[in-house]
């Protein structure tokens, strides 16, 4: 087993970077500047190499075969929960739910727990930053049940206003559901404190963890949530997979989501009967290679240490945001106190998309828009923002780029 | 006029002038001045009725007809978007419905500007370039009911 890195230890960005194929790139002749992190990381060497390997060297279905290679892949997809398991401290395998990524674990929750336990007039509570995968399938449920749907507001900072979410909670509150990290503001919202007070209520509290997970550490345990959502290809895996962990005894309550092979136990035409955790919830083959190369990505993150990369991307946030203070008519989105890893800003009489596709003409790539998140960004009176996510093989010089990207920018759109 | 000279014609115009420039940032320097040199289209008609939407900039868009030709007027709140439109202008404004129905617009690609029209950017340019074309089916189906 690999040992998180020492806290004290100093992290070497650009050795990091060599591990990195596609940071040697160019795009319109100039070096490749990726500042979307938060829509999604890039890969280290080892999680091509783990795709790779798997298909040219042991392809094959998984779990019911009974020749090598199916052995063999078998082996390696179920040796991805274990790593994930220890990833997040979950006390069992048994709670980890491989599922396309954070959306599809949402709805999961939704479709299953949701219709099982939500009745007519209990409320729901989400927060007034959730990406659109945390409110649209809590719309779902509470307009087939009759069930109320409460939001948390956000204040001007960019923060939850937690005497709000006092307010909101009572017994009639089922399921509390937020974003641990906000992928529009980078604010990270007090979910330990969320989790105390829901649990007090007598509700339970789903994080969703899609920008949590490559910055900070996260004890399942400790922070005792009912349910963990979070994808692969945010924290420098695959795209295709994600994780949903739920305690043990609620995913045995639940009931199945969907049907199909691997799920099942016994079928006759008169009933069928479910496998049991994990499987009970993968219905079909599910994305095995992925999932093996997810192993590669968590071990990747283990070995720097969230705390070694946490700390190289807030220096990174902290020069940034002092350099586009100096930018005149700029004004950053969400100035949380605790804030990690994202900058979202507006600037006078310049379109986000102008901003972009100027940016690009420069080999920078950032995000603009609403972020999936149309509520929070009319919570601010604003079409949408530019965001800059760094990751931790972004340098300062990078910083220098858009800042100097942004000049220009600026410059020709005036 | 520039009704004398075909769609085509202004099409390879446009090519003749983006020839000129070898870096995206001068292609897009000419694209800005475009569009902030297009006329803002008057409040009043930047409705919801007249909205083209993409899912990052706005798009609003006038068609009249008049002596067997389409208009268009338009505007965006983003100005690069601005600046394609008004070269949309410049080519299909003023032309008989059938010219523009059939409009091949291959100046875009011949630009370097596809990439304003892939499903990526889902800008309001592909949706304009559709509703610009609607407008001239709907105003020769008019005209050949004679409404």
């Amino acid at each position: 087993m690999i040992k998180p890195a020492e806290v004290s230890g100093s992290l070497d960005v650009y050795a990091i970077r060599e591990q990195f194929p596609i940071l040697n790139r160019e795009v319109k002749g100039y070096p490749l500047v990726y500042f979307d992190n938060a829509a999604t990381t890039q890969k280290p060497k080892e999680v091509i190499d783990a795709l790779v390997s798997y298909y040219t060297t042991y392809n094959a279905n998984i779990h019911r075969g009974i020749h090598t290679l199916a052995e063999e892949a078998t082996a390696a997809y179920e040796a991805t929960r274990n790593t994930v398991q220890q990833f997040i401290n979950a006390a069992s395998r048994e709670e980890i739910i491989f599922t396309r990524g954070t959306t599809e674990s949402i709805n999961l929750v939704a479709y299953t727990w949701g219709r099982q336990n939500i009745q007519e007039g209990d409320e729901i509570i989400i927060s007034g930053m959730e990406h659109h995968s945390n409110i649209v399938p809590w719309q779902i449920v509470c307009e087939e049940k009759k069930a109320v749907l409460k939001v948390v507001p956000v204040n001007d900072e960019g923060e939850l206003l937690m005497d709000a979410f006092d307010k909101l909670l009572s017994s009639r509150t089922k399921l509390v559901s937020v974003m641990y990290v906000s992928n529009a503001m980078g604010t990270v919202n007090p979910v330990r404190d969320i989790i105390q007070k829901a649990h007090k209520a007598g509700a339970l509290v789903l994080v969703d963890g899609a920008q949590a997970m490559a910055h900070l550490e996260v004890d399942v345990q400790e922070l005792d949530c009912d349910f963990l959502a979070f994808s692969a290809h945010k924290l420098y895996g695959p795209t295709g997979v994600g994780v949903l962990y739920g305690k043990k005894h609620l995913l045995q309550d639940m009931p199945v989501f969907q049907g199909g092979g691997e799920m099942i136990k016994e079928v006759t035409f008169e009933k069928t009967t479910y496998n049991d955790l994990p499987y009970k919830y993968e219905a079909g083959t599910p994305n095995i290679a992925d999932t093996i190369a997810f192993k590669a990505a968590i071990e990747f993150v283990t070995r720097i240490g969230r705390k070694n990369m946490h700390r190289h991307e807030q220096g990174l946030v902290e020069y940034a945001t002092r350099k586009l203070e100096t930018i005149p008519g700029l004004r950053i989105i969400g100035r949380a106190k605790e804030k990690i890893s994202v900058i979202s800003f507006v600037i006078d009489k310049a379109h986000p998309q102008d901003l972009g596709i100027l940016l690009d003409n420069r080999g920078i790539a950032v995000r603009t828009g609403h972020h999936c998140c149309e509520p929070l960004m009319n919570r601010f009176g604003i079409p949408g923002t530019t965001r800059a996510s760094f990751a931790v093989y972004n340098t300062m010089e990078e910083v220098d780029a858009l800042i100097t990207g942004l000049q220009k920018a600026i410059k020709l759109l005036s | 006029m520039k009704t004398e000279k075909t769609i085509a014609a202004i099409e390879e115009e446009i090519v003749d002038e983006f020839s000129l420039f070898d870096s995206w940032d001068d292609k897009y320097e000419y694209i800005i001045d475009l569009g902030k040199k297009l006329p803002p289209l008057e409040e009043e008609h930047k409705k919801d009725e007249n909205r083209v939407r993409g899912c990052q900039s706005t798009v609003w868009l006038v068609a009249d007809y008049k002596d067997g030709k389409v208009h268009f007027r338009a505007d965006s709140d983003s100005v690069i978007v601005k600046g394609l439109i008004s070269m949309l202008i410049r080519v299909l404004s003023g032309h008989a419905p059938d010219e523009i129905i059939n409009a091949k617009l291959e100046f875009i690609h011949r630009i370097g500007m596809t990439t304003h029209l892939a499903q990526t950017r889902s800008n309001g340019l592909l949706a304009m370039v559709k509703q610009m074309k609607n407008y001239a089916l709907a105003f020769k189906v008019k005209n050949s009911l004679s409404i």
